[in-house]
């Protein structure tokens, strides 16, 4: 197998005859892959995902609306002291740059791994602004009144390793490669600026695995964000995007990011009715345990012959249950699934990304209900809470934040 | 990207025509380089030359371009500024020097020593970019060396650069300051 590979001397490495061979080999191999051709191997075409872009530019952030990506890292900065407006803009101008080009299929300027950028699969990099952001650009004055720290619910125990942010980069992509090649180049541009305060990489179903509109399940098996608006529907439009005329709002939404920690082990002692009742759904189909389909109303006056409801007055669906559009949330959430201990016990849960326009209108009554009564709340455990304004997008040339700063 | 070819004293139409020609070759750029354009150094046919350049001939064809320019941004001491730079003219274009209003400017190139180890010394006779044909400068390879700084070149900052090429003419271009580890080949100032 060795005898007809020549042997690369350290020498001929050296003097760059061996470097340029393989360099070619490896940009001829990019290129067949990126034109779903054969790299050599004969193992026949690949799907067209790789080289599927989603637009950076336009009125609003992609990576909201965006039909959610199998990978998703979520990467939170502190501002160094000191950082002010204009050195802010100089952060965003770099890191809009990087993300219009990395969204693009090319490499960002200066890329070290220029290969590692020609296949986007989807990758989207939204911008989010914590309250520190706007102090340090001393723009407390557009912060919208709700993008700050949310209230402190009984059922938290939040650590600090999961928890605030002045600056959000949601890297979503269809592959794992992509997403931490964009991150390796964003956080480096961003490293003058500020120091990374947490980072967390979730997944869902891979791209081609499922129908990417239906609903996943999390990893206690429940069909989780049945209740999601339908992106390109007015009742989606009036849930998340801001219409203010501010250019800094118009076009924005937020985002509060909740890290909740799943007690799989705790969840293994329920049986399968137990675990419906908890929540109120079917775990196969979501169905209300009213209904029989997902999309199902639920009934929540129905009831047993022994008089109790069918759906439990505590389980999740009678507690997060809104009617209103303007009420709505919507969950774009990824799991995690970190090493379990050595015993076993799983580090596992969701990272729970809600976007609404108004987090005050929105998020927070259907978390104060959550945390006053919520069957689900014995497994589940908010270990991280960051709240973010998602900047209004920007056009081919422009940069995110520019309305904000100037 | 951006750049601009500037005359003194050249005929009306001549720059104009040049300025058309610019014009239409900036759409050839990445539109999201965030080296911002100055529309009123590349549009601007028929205004009095800016001072400081030289009259060129009318070799109008003979143009140069720089593509997603950058620097390396430094505290101080000496950087590197790097690009693509194309001819799309017919003869070849030789840069002589290159400058800024921060720090001197050496045209470099990097040659493998005989140990293996990268050093950068002054490029004899510029660097010439042949007809219809593109020098990349980049890490490791030919670059702009700005010899001392008089001040910090900070991250997302964005520095303007003039080249002159042999015939006298200039061509500005604005690159924006990377943050980048790189770039650190041991400079080698007696390159004879």
């Amino acid at each position: 197998m060795s005898a007809d590979r020549p042997a690369v001397s350290r020498r001929r490495l050296l003097t760059g005859g061996a470097l340029v061979a393989g360099g070619a080999l490896a940009a001829g191999s990019a290129v067949a892959a990126a034109t779903g051709g054969r790299p050599g191997t004969g193992t026949g075409p690949v799907a067209h995902y790789g080289t599927d872009v989603e637009p950076f530019h336009g009125e609003r952030q992609a990576g909201v609306a965006t039909i959610a990506q199998a990978y998703a890292s979520f990467v939170a900065f502190t501002l160094r002291p000191g950082t002010d407006r204009e050195t802010l803009a100089r952060m965003l101008r770099l890191l809009s740059d990087d993300a219009a080009r990395l969204t693009r299929g090319e490499p960002a300027l200066a890329d070290t791994e220029a290969e590692l950028a020609l296949l986007p699969a989807r990758l989207t990099v939204t911008f989010g602004f914590g309250p520190g952001f706007y102090t340090a650009a001393g723009r407390d004055d557009r912060r919208p009144e709700s993008v700050a720290p949310l209230p402190a619910f009984a059922i938290d125990r939040l650590e600090p390793a999961w928890s605030g942010g002045d600056l959000l980069l949601q890297i979503c992509a269809d592959d794992a490669m992509t997403v931490a090649h964009a991150q390796r180049v964003l956080v480096k541009d961003a490293r003058p600026f500020a120091t990374v305060r947490w980072v967390q990489q979730g997944f869902r179903r891979g791209r081609g695995i499922t129908d990417p509109t239906q609903t996943q399940h999390n990893l206690f098996g429940q069909l989780d964000g049945t209740a999601n608006p339908a992106a390109g529907t007015p009742a989606f439009d009036t849930a998340v995007w801001r219409t203010e005329p501010e250019p800094w709002l118009y076009g924005s939404t937020t985002l509060v990011l909740r890290r909740i920690r799943m007690d799989l082990e705790g969840w293994d002692l329920l049986g399968r009715t137990e675990r419906e009742l908890v929540v109120g759904r079917r775990l196969d189909t979501g169905a209300p345990l009213t209904g029989t389909s997902e999309h199902d109303e639920p009934d929540f006056a129905a009831r047993h012959a022994n008089g109790l409801t069918v759906i439990p007055d505590f389980a999740h669906l009678t507690r997060a249950r809104v009617g209103e559009d303007n009420q709505k949330i919507l969950r774009r959430t990824y799991n995690y699934d970190a090493a379990p201990a050595a015993d076993g016990t799983a580090d596992s849960g969701l990272i729970f990304a809600s976007y609404q326009a108004d987090i005050a209108r929105q998020f927070l009554p259907i978390q104060q209900r959550l945390a006053e009564a919520d069957l689900l709340n014995e497994w589940t455990v908010p270990i991280g809470s960051a709240v973010f304004a998602i900047a209004p997008g920007c056009r081919t040339g422009d940069w995110i934040g520019r309305q904000l700063l100037e | 990207m951006s750049y601009s070819l500037r005359r003194r004293r050249v005929p009306m139409a001549v720059t104009a025509a040049a300025a058309a020609l610019l014009l239409g070759l900036a759409g050839c750029g990445s539109p999201d380089s965030p080296a911002t354009a100055d529309p009123s150094t590349s549009a601007a046919p028929g205004t009095s030359a800016a001072p400081g350049t030289e009259q060129a001939g009318g070799d109008a064809a003979s143009v140069l371009t720089v593509h997603d320019p950058w620097v390396k941004a430094a505290e101080g001491g000496m950087t590197a500024a790097f690009g693509a730079l194309t001819n799309s003219g017919d003869v070849p274009v030789t840069v002589v020097s290159a400058s800024t209003d921060i720090s001197p400017v050496e045209l470099h190139g990097t040659s493998a020593g005989h140990d293996g180890a990268m050093s950068m010394s002054q490029k004899e006779g510029g660097f010439v970019i042949e007809p219809n044909n593109g020098l990349a400068l980049e890490p490791g390879g030919d670059h702009l060396m700005l010899m001392e700084l008089s001040r910090p070149i900070r991250a997302g900052e964005e520095i303007v650069i003039t080249l002159t090429l042999a015939d006298g003419r200039t061509v500005e271009f604005t690159a924006v300051a990377k943050p980048f580890a790189g770039a650190q080949e041991s400079y080698a100032p007696s390159h004879g």
